[in-house]
């Protein structure tokens, strides 16, 4: 409510002087209260008030001028002697040094300073305070923690028809991307509408692949080039092998010429060491290992026939499922194949029947995963069937160690490539095992179901900490491993030889005494004919046996049909003879 | 005066001991077993030390005084046994 005042003034009495004079109050503006009003309010009863009753305090700043200091040392030379004292002269500080130690004061000073001090000093020589005890014993490592693995990413099979991730391939330079080989392996699964399509991931971008790469058939395995990290080959389902550059797109570069190419899918393909950079072999079911250049992709340079008779026949050739190469033994490498079967074989043997090595035998099934360990390049694990063993060079008859029957068949496995004792496999009903050696024999350390479909394919970065693994469905998941599982734990090296070596030993031991016994029963059973040959001059020979065998035989048989006939006779003449009872009876009557 | 001998004697011969000083409320060695300088430099640093280490105990404690002083570095172990007018150092290598 706005007061208003309204004045007028004459213009001509602007600026004029003020008369003041006095006047009795006006009333201007008389406001009486309005009870209405009290209905916008309501009585609040009752009402807080808050007091205090403290002392009462104020803030204030103060800053005063700085006040500069400065350090400095003073080096005392020769501290405090008298005035009449001169420090340099020996005399002097002599005589007062001698005046001083006359003083009872500092006898008395010194004997009691001295027994307290000789007390100390006792106590020092009696015992080091300060000892370390147990000094070998270095801080106990960080609290046993549980091995464990964490989920960081899935990259998901962007087509709407999931198909199976089959091949793995870290990027060889810090391990930012992943290249995964897309293909369904199931017998004529594959519809026409399913993508072709293979992709490369950035590890930070689980949504949209990197790169894709496009080739003419599904491809089943896929590697980068450890030398150049642009070149990958892969190889396809329909036996080809293209290589391409990541630099120059997604179409191949260059595709191996069908003709000269596998006849079943390629299901491994590795680089070789080598000058160049550009080698690298192949592995198919159609039983052949080829090598080839990448410069000349019109042909392979060489070519083995997996024929365990070593005679080149293709007919009884053995499908190849897995390679393994190691960089360190270049000549050598091994075939996991199809039927259960390790082939090791030599590169440079001058005849192909001498390529063959030996072989392994003792899976059931396909052998899907075959590496060395790292560490202890004579031992070797296979993952096959249902187990996954581990193998020592030296003994073919039998693996050296070997995990129990697994309800599910095992796909995949690798070892840690920073802990000789650790390895990983991977099962059909998406479990991912680890084991660790050293821990436990018997059981993985760690069980991990990843996902609910089955696990196809696995692959560890080179630190070991990180894996990646492939799913039926195209998921790929990268776990985190925990540190216990990739770092290497003291004395491992040493406990790991001395395992695999007590292994070895003890199925060497075996395989001698099997050896044994089977030179014994050779023995045995040579004696055996011996004597049979023998028993049998005194005898006719066979040809006289078997005309005895006649005789007796018709022997028999004619004495049957005679016991037949008189049988015969017999119920003939007692039907005659009943007929003749009867005729007389007939007649009687 | 003898006993005094003798005492320091004593400390010398103890195992481990490498030197023993007295040093006077003035900063005046009296008697020493090692060499003037080293002497010198001990004394004047050892004497603030003490004094610094008596003004802490009496701050905390008005009532409490300091009656000995042990510095363990890693080579040796510096022993003080202060007095009013009177510091005794001793310098021991306790693990030997």
């Amino acid at each position: 409510m706005e007061i208003v005042y309204v004045y007028t003034k004459k213009r001509s009495e602007f600026g004029r002087q003020c008369n003041f004079s006095d006047r009795p109050a006006e009333l201007h503006v008389d406001i009486l209260p309005d009870p209405s009003q009290m209905d916008n309010y309501i009585e609040r009863n009752p009402c807080d008030n808050p007091t205090q009753c403290a002392q009462e305090m104020s803030e204030h700043e103060v800053n005063t001028e700085r006040f500069q200091t400065e350090t400095r040392g003073i080096n005392h030379v020769e501290g405090g002697w008298p005035k009449d004292v001169n420090p340099q002269e020996m005399e002097q500080t002599i005589r007062y040094r001698k005046k001083v130690e006359k003083d009872e004061n500092y006898i008395n000073t010194v004997l009691q300073l001295g027994s307290l001090m000789e007390h100390c000093i006792k106590q020092n020589n009696a015992i080091d305070i300060y000892q370390q005890y147990f000094e070998e014993e270095e801080v106990s490592e960080s609290a046993e923690e549980q091995p464990s693995a964490k989920t960081i990413n899935v990259f998901r099979d962007p087509n709407e028809i999931k198909r199976t991730a089959t091949g793995l391939s870290w990027h060889p330079d810090g391990a930012k991307k992943l290249a995964v080989a897309y293909s369904s392996l199931e017998f004529q699964r594959a519809t026409k509408d399913m993508s072709f399509d293979s992709y490369i991931w950035d590890i930070e971008n689980p949504d949209k692949p990197e790169m894709t790469l496009k080739p003419v058939s599904p491809l089943v395995c896929l590697e980068y080039n450890p030398k150049d990290s642009h070149v990958l080959i892969g190889g396809c389902y329909n036996g080809q092998i293209a290589y391409w550059d990541t630099r120059k797109g997604s179409q191949p570069v260059e595709m191996s010429t069908i003709e000269h190419s596998h006849r079943d899918p390629v299901y491994k393909v590795i680089w070789l060491q080598s000058k160049t950079g550009t080698d690298y072999f192949s592995a198919s079911t159609d039983g052949n290992v080829l090598w080839w250049d990448i410069r000349k992709m019109s042909e392979p340079t060489e070519r083995l026939i997996l024929d365990p008779s070593k005679k080149g026949n293709l007919d009884n050739a053995l499908g190849a499922i897995s390679l393994e190469f190691e960089t360190t033994m270049p000549t050598k490498f091994m075939v996991g194949t199809e039927q259960g079967q390790v082939v090791s074989c030599n590169r440079k043997a001058k005849t192909p029947a001498e390529k063959i090595v030996c072989t392994y035998s003792g899976h059931h099934g396909p052998i899907y995963a075959l590496q060395r360990n790292p560490f202890f390049p004579k031992n070797f694990l296979t993952v096959a069937d249902w187990t996954a063993r581990i193998w020592s060079e030296e003994i073919k008859e039998s693996s050296i160690m070997w995990t129990k029957y697994h309800m599910t068949y095992l796909t995949d496995g690798c070892w840690s490539p920073v802990r000789p004792a650790v390895f990983f496999t991977t099962r059909m009903d998406g479990t991912l095992d680890v084991w660790d050696l050293l821990f436990k024999q018997n059981d993985p350390t760690l069980s991990l179901k990843v996902c609910d479909e089955s696990l196809y394919s696995l692959r560890l970065q080179d630190n070991g900490r990180f894996l990646a693994c492939g799913s039926q469905l195209g998921t790929t998941t990268l776990l985190e491993i925990s540190p216990g599982l990739c770092t290497l734990q003291r004395n491992e090296k040493a406990l790991a030889t001395a395992m695999f070596e007590r292994e070895t030993k003890r199925e060497k031991i075996l395989e001698a005494r099997h050896r044994e016994m089977r030179l014994k029963e050779r023995s045995r059973s040579e004696q055996g004919k011996e004597e049979e040959m023998k028993d049998m001059d005194m005898e006719e020979s066979s040809e006289d046996l078997v005309a005895q065998a006649e005789k007796e035989f018709f022997e028999v048989v004619e004495f049957e049909l005679k016991k037949r006939e008189r049988e015969e006779e017999k119920s003939q003449n007692k039907a005659d003879k009943e007929k003749e009872i009867s005729e007389e009876k007939e007649a009687q009557d | 005066m003898s006993e005094v001998e003798e005492t320091l004697k004593r400390i010398q011969s103890h195992k481990g001991v490498i030197g023993t000083i007295v040093v006077n409320a003035e900063g005046i060695p009296i008697r020493t077993t090692l060499d003037n300088s080293t002497t010198v430099q001990y004394a004047g640093l050892l004497h603030q030390l003490t004094m610094k280490a008596r003004s802490t105990v009496r701050d905390i404690d008005p009532q409490n005084d300091l009656t000995f002083l042990r510095v363990r570095s890693k080579k040796h172990e510096i022993m003080v046994a202060p007095d009013k007018e009177y510091l005794l150092i001793v310098i021991q290598n306790p693990s030997e």
